[in-house]
């Protein structure tokens, strides 16, 4: 399984595209390693800069319609690998959530209040989470604050996340 | 209970349900480009998987930069020729053959109704006009719907639009389909050489129910204005109504092309008689008549009393022409709202508008006129098939006595990475389907709207709407 801890980046905005995550100019690499330094280039989300607030971080959550656009499973690549495994958000484009499960990573939705309330909490702070696997909760900590929220993932998200995809689950299945 | 037509298609095709609501079905089409496939094939290759469930299953097609423009873009093309040739996939369509996929794989008769067809590309959702449900996959499904021919969905939840003219007097109807009145000047039936043999009979939309000026594209950005972005998340947009059943299939493959915009999984429109004519010339040998045809692809019409979890009416008696303004495509305005907005490049083309009916429409506003000295115009055929009858019609003609550049079939500029990439700070004015940050080169700004609009557009040097 891929780790789902680590520093949060919060990204404050609804409806943040494919296209923002990765352009479509870099789709013509070959290596996933090669999308790391692209990550949310062009982005339109005012005070955050992709070359000094990315790095370092695990974990992003977000808000609805996260992945909205292309088909592009280098967008789930350019997380992966800059260590980003986890995207929390309120609601998920279907072919973005898919590749996220499909690789082996997870998109993760909270209830809207309960996002709300995270965002009020931890976004610009100095904020950590860790992942509990087996009692399905996550736990923010920023200084003194912490905060544990359960989650919710199905059985079959979960054991293509156990398993780390979907091409050998298939190939043995089907 | 009833069955809407995605579930119907779902239950002919079942193979597993893994847990809960997740349907693995087989497919009758997996569809490649040389962006989404190369690294598929790549990492089969990697397990020791390089195998295809069925050659004559995969259509394959390089698209999105053609010629390759640089050797990364070359590589690509490459890898996806190579795989071609070495699983004996026939329906591999190179260099000088090929175009945008959602244009040439229907065009070619590999959609049918009922069929269910992935593909490594949002846009898929566009197969949908034929009765089928298509989606757009990554990478990982892609590579598991090459190796064994199945996919994994969410069971099917439908959203009906009922599309309707609330003020229809068929004594006024306009273009394109208005074979009668031959006064109407922006009449693109007019512009046919009599003596050309390519007067098909797949344009069959002679009654169309959409107000003067209004297309399909205006249509569906209306419908995702009014939804949202995230309006169809996870459900299939069912598009039915009076005004669906008038149009062309080049009509409804603009409208379920841009399902997605409204994050749907697929738009489908029911199999009728303007499906079977599209058709006929590929399943002639199949079927007795085309009544048969009809009557056997009808089991994929939704039942009367089918069960959606939302529906819509549309009536489009005053709908406007519709152009988007923002970085998302549910950011839409009338065109009389927009009008005088400066342009630098007006595009026509891609799987959203690059058919021979929209050729023909912003032709028909194009004849005789030049495109402003301040604006760059590029057209793009979708598929060479589409620009040999543009060329018999006359109407690549028109486009370079406006002024235009014709470039040869391509994805090209709709998603900025070849053949009219924007430089920043610029506008276009495009036929395509997305307006996101950057999308046709960073820095500049894209507004949608319908192929008559964008011509309108680039005679006026901003934008315009084509019936003032
Ligand atoms: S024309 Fe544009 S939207 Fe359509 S498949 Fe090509 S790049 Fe994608």
């Amino acid at each position: 399984m891929k780790n789902f801890n680590g520093k949060v980046l919060f990204l404050d905005r609804s409806d943040i595209n494919t296209d923002e995550i990765i352009p479509a100019k870099y789709l013509t690499e070959i290596s996933k390693e090669a999308l790391k330094p692209y990550l949310l280039e062009d982005i339109v989300l005012q005070g955050f800069s992709p070359a000094n607030d990315i790095k370092g971080k695990s974990v992003v959550i977000t808000r609805d319609n996260f992945g909205c656009g292309s088909s592009r499973e280098h967008a789930p690549w350019a997380f992966e690998v800059n260590g980003i495994n986890l995207v929390i958000a309120s609601g998920f484009a279907r072919i973005f959530r898919q590749n996220m499960f499909n690789c082996g990573m997870m998109a993760v939705e909270l209830d809207k209040a309960l996002l709300d309330k995270i965002f009020n909490l931890f976004a610009n702070k100095d904020t950590s989470l860790e992942t509990d696997m087996d009692k399905m909760t996550f736990k923010f900590t920023a200084g003194d604050l912490k905060e544990i929220v359960p989650f919710t993932i199905s059985e079959y998200d979960f054991s293509l996340v156990k398993a780390g995809g979907w091409v050998d689950y298939a190939d043995k299945n089907y | 209970m009833g069955k809407t037509v995605a579930e119907k298609i779902f239950d002919a095709h079942h193979v597993d349900c893994p847990s809960g609501d997740i349907h693995v079905i087989s497919l009758d089409a997996v569809f490649c480009h040389e962006i989404t496939t190369p690294i598929a094939i790549t990492d089969l290759m990697a397990r020791g998987k390089d195998r295809v469930f069925d050659p004559s299953k995969i259509k394959a097609v390089i698209d999105h930069v053609t010629p390759a423009k640089d050797s990364k873009t070359a590589m690509q093309g490459k890898i996806l020729r190579d795989w071609a040739v070495r699983h004996g996939i026939k329906d591999f369509f190179d260099i000088g053959r090929n175009g945008v996929c959602h244009a040439i794989f229907p065009e070619k008769g590999f959609v049918r109704p009922g069929f269910t067809i992935i593909m490594g590309d949002s846009h898929t959702c566009t197969h949908g006009a034929f009765g089928a449900f298509a989606a757009g996959v990554g990478t990982t499904d892609l590579e598991v719907g090459i190796l064994k021919g199945v996919c994994a969905f969410k069971k099917p939840e439908s959203i009906k639009v009922n599309i309707f003219n609330s003020l229809h007097n068929p004594s006024s109807l306009h273009n394109p389909s208005n074979l009668h009145n031959p006064t109407n000047l922006h009449n693109p039936t007019n512009l046919h050489n009599p003596t050309n043999p390519h007067n098909s009979d797949n344009f069959n939309n002679s009654g169309s129910l959409l107000p003067k000026g209004v297309y399909a594209k205006d249509v569906i950005l209306a419908l995702i204005g009014q939804i949202g972005v995230n309006g169809a998340t996870n459900k299939i947009i069912e598009f039915c109504g009076s005004v669906v059943d008038k149009m062309s299939m080049d009509e409804r493959m603009t409208l379920c092309n841009m399902a997605v915009e409204a994050g749907a999984t697929s738009g489908i429109c029911s199999p009728d008689m303007v499906t079977v004519d599209y058709l006929w010339q590929f399943i002639k040998d199949e079927y007795q008549s085309k009544e048969a045809a009809l009557e056997s692809f009808s089991k994929f019409r939704p039942d009367s009393d089918a069960v959606y979890s939302k529906t819509i009416d549309m009536d489009i008696s005053n709908l406007e022409p519709q152009v988007t303004y923002g970085y998302k495509p549910d950011q839409v305005k009338p065109v009389s709202e927009m009008e005088g907005t400066r342009i630098d490049q007006v595009y026509i083309g891609s799987c959203t508008n690059g058919r021979l009916e929209d050729l023909e429409i912003a032709a028909s506003i194009l004849k005789g006129k030049k495109i402003a000295d301040s604006v760059r115009g590029i057209v793009s055929p979708a598929t060479p098939d589409i620009y040999s009858k543009a060329l018999d019609k006359g109407i690549i003609k028109i486009f370079m006595d406006a002024g235009f550049c014709v470039t040869n079939p391509t994805c090209g500029a709709c998603l900025g990475m070849s053949n009219g990439v924007l430089a920043d700070g610029e506008v276009c004015a495009a036929t395509t389907n997305r307006n996101f940050n950057g999308r046709m080169g960073k820095g500049g700004m894209v507004h949608l709207m319908s192929p008559a609009t964008a011509a309108a557009s680039a005679i006026k040097g901003y934008i315009a709407n084509s019936e003032i």
